[in-house]
């Protein structure tokens, strides 16, 4: 096991410089100076060129990737031009509320994707299979910010009920971080206030992150179910006896829950992506709106800085998931 | 159908077209019986058919043509939804369906270029990758599918974009570029299992060349989900690129595409709130179409994934 896991943990790290190799070639090679890329649209031909040398984009490329890749590797992540700050504090700064958005997403996913799929499953081509059908398949080919649009206008423009955007009131002062995530930080602090506001500001965008998730997690879960309840070894728990619910919980929903674990990996990848996306749509101040407002600016340091932590965040994320896997199910350790 | 009499036919003329193809006109009247059967593969179809009319023939089909031509008529500024203008009107006064209808075509054609590339760069690799014997150009290949398929796609896009400038033609390049990876997985494990068979040993043994094996044995066999995923990921192309307009680093506003049409929206909430239905509608059922069409043909061409 532990072998599997060190080989695991070097797969992530050779496959983050490979990463790297890559951001570096996007920036170098795509046509366009990448001293003028740094320096902004609004530099002197003076500014591009003290840039040049400064960043030593000057000298050859090959000695540039390894610069670059020493910076990288002391969590030097280059300047940000908006606001000349560290793009590694600043991620540090906003990655917090990506991180809450997607765990809540996570959980209303899988909290309502895994009973829908079982249920769905025992009662095949019932009602709620038909409508669990059309929520997954909507699911997949709803535009999330149309989505998330729909949702300001009728919860929060129309019905008042959520407010429209942001993740708390201007008003309200957020808690001390503890843990940056303002939903814990508000009960470890004991402001109860802040967490129903913080909690009726994350409800919309995390239902619109969770809506693809939830529909891929459902349709996946359902399909193993109904495989699984036919399989030998639950027909013969039935034949003898055994209480309906145990079957299902135990005989026929652990083996369905192998391949919805994999699903639920590779949808948290799916989520770090379309926070771009939905914290757009909901102001919400994560590193995915951090990214598109660098790229919109040209500011580019900061939107290979998101790329970076996206893909660390997300191979990290499916190695755990390997790991898991190969806990429960040894056969797995030897591929 | 009775049996064609064979006995003269051979003696005189040469078979006839369907008599020497019975096995395959079978084969296709059972897809089609299959496919027809089911309401969600014919509802996609239908989808898919209707989107490809209205890019076909969109600038005859639409109400006021002339609206999307960058026509400005003050007086009809953002007007709801009425029977002249069943989706309103935006900030120029140009009818908004007629705008979506137009840019129908403009979407397709992105989803199409995307998945083209995308296919046409991720099949051959793929092939290779499973067919060669040379573990240094397979763990090659699949290595450098992996790095692509470590970051999501939209981030990934979004980073080449921003690295490229905004524009249309830049956030297709970006999308086609991150979308490969995916024919490379498939592909690769189909070939792998393709290429143990029997026929496929049997025409080596023959003398066929490597190049004619790949060509008439192992891509025909690896056909089917390719078909399959082209037609779902026409649809997820066009929802990407419809993203990166939303955002704002893919077409510019004037130009009549869904997800720029849908940010310009974003700025008329929620006074004008009917400004982006039309536009989402059209992305929606796009998509839908697409996904409905591709699980249709999966049910009928991987019958061992049904239901799935």
């Amino acid at each position: 096991m532990l072998r599997f896991a060190l080989g695991k943990v070097l797969t992530v790290a050779g496959t983050m410089l490979g990463l790297a190799v890559l951001t570096f070639l996007i920036t170098n090679v795509a046509p366009g100076d990448p001293a003028r890329l740094v320096a902004g649209p609004e530099a002197t031909a003076d500014m591009v060129e003290t840039i040049r040398r400064e960043y030593g984009l000057d000298r050859p490329l090959p000695v540039q990737l390894g610069l670059y890749l020493r910076d990288l590797a002391t969590g030097d992540l280059g300047q940000s031009i908006v606001t000349t700050r560290p793009v590694l504090s600043e991620i540090g700064r906003y990655f917090p509320a990506t991180f809450e958005l997607v765990l809540v997403a996570m959980a209303i996913g899988v909290g309502l994707g895994l009973p829908l799929g079982i249920l769905s499953a025992l009662k095949r081509d019932g009602a709620l299979d038909h409508l669990t059908r059309i929520l997954s398949i909507s699911g997949v080919a709803l535009p999330a910010f149309w989505f998330g649009i729909l949702l300001q206008l009728y919860f929060a423009v129309h019905l008042e009920w959520l407010p429209v955007s942001g993740r708390l009131p201007l008003s309200e002062v957020p808690p001390a971080p503890i843990t940056g995530l303002i939903l814990v930080d508000s009960l470890l602090r004991g402001q109860f206030e802040t967490f129903r506001e913080a909690f009726l500001h994350i409800l919309l965008p995390a239902i619109v992150l969770s809506f693809p998730c939830l529909a891929a997690i459902l349709r996946v879960n359902r399909a193993e179910m109904i495989e699984a309840l036919q399989a030998d070894h639950v027909v013969a728990a039935r034949a003898h006896g055994l209480a309906p619910f145990r079957i299902v919980a135990v005989y026929a929903l652990r083996n369905a829950l192998l391949p919805t674990l994999a699903m639920i990996g590779l949808r948290f990848g799916w989520m770090l992506g379309s926070t771009v996306l939905v914290e757009t749509v909901f102001d919400w101040p994560g590193i995915g709106l951090y990214a598109v407002s660098s790229a919109l600016a040209s500011d580019f340091k900061p939107v290979v800085g998101v790329t970076l932590a996206i893909g660390l965040c997300f191979m990290t994320v499916n190695m755990l998931i390997d790991l898991a896997y190969a806990w429960i199910d040894p056969r797995l350790r030897a591929a | 159908m009775a049996p064609p009499d064979l006995a003269p036919a051979l003696a005189e003329a040469p078979p006839s077209f369907r008599v020497r193809h019975a096995s395959t006109i079978r084969q296709w009247r059972l897809y089609a019986h299959l496919f027809r059967r089911s309401f969600s593969s014919m509802l996609g179809l239908a989808l898919v058919v209707l989107f490809l009319v209205l890019a076909a023939f969109g600038p005859w089909l639409a109400p006021y043509p002339g609206d999307t031509a960058g026509a400005v008529k003050l007086s009809q500024r953002l007007l709801p939804p009425s029977l002249a203008h069943p989706f309103g009107t935006d900030e120029m006064g140009a009818d908004l369906l007629s705008r979506v209808i137009v840019g129908t075509r403009i979407s397709l054609w992105i989803g199409l270029i995307i998945t083209g590339v995308g296919a046409g760069i991720g099949v051959p690799l793929g092939i290779v990758a499973g067919y060669t014997r040379s573990r240094l150009l397979r763990g090659a290949i699949m290595r450098l599918t992996d790095l692509f398929l470590a970051v999501p796609g939209l981030a990934l896009a979004l980073a080449i974009v921003a690295a490229l400038g905004p524009g249309i033609a830049n956030c297709i390049a970006a999308l086609a570029l991150v979308w490969w990876p995916g024919y490379v997985r498939l592909v690769a494990a189909k070939t792998l299992s393709v290429k143990e068979e029997l026929f496929v040993e049997a025409s080596r043994a023959a003398g066929a060349r490597t190049p004619w094996i790949l060509w008439h044995h192992i891509l025909p066999n690896c056909l089917s989900p390719i078909i399959v995923k082209l037609s779902m990921d026409m649809g997820l192309a066009v929802l990407a690129a419809a993203s990166l307009g939303f955002i704002g680093l893919g077409a510019k506003p004037p130009d009549p595409e869904w997800g720029a049409m849908i940010s310009v929206a974003r700025s008329y909430m929620p006074d004008w709130w009917w400004y982006s239905a039309c536009p989402g509608l059209a992305i929606f059922l796009t998509v839908l179409g697409f996904n409905l069409l591709g699980d249709g043909l999966r049910d009928i061409l991987d019958p061992k994934s049904a239901g799935r």
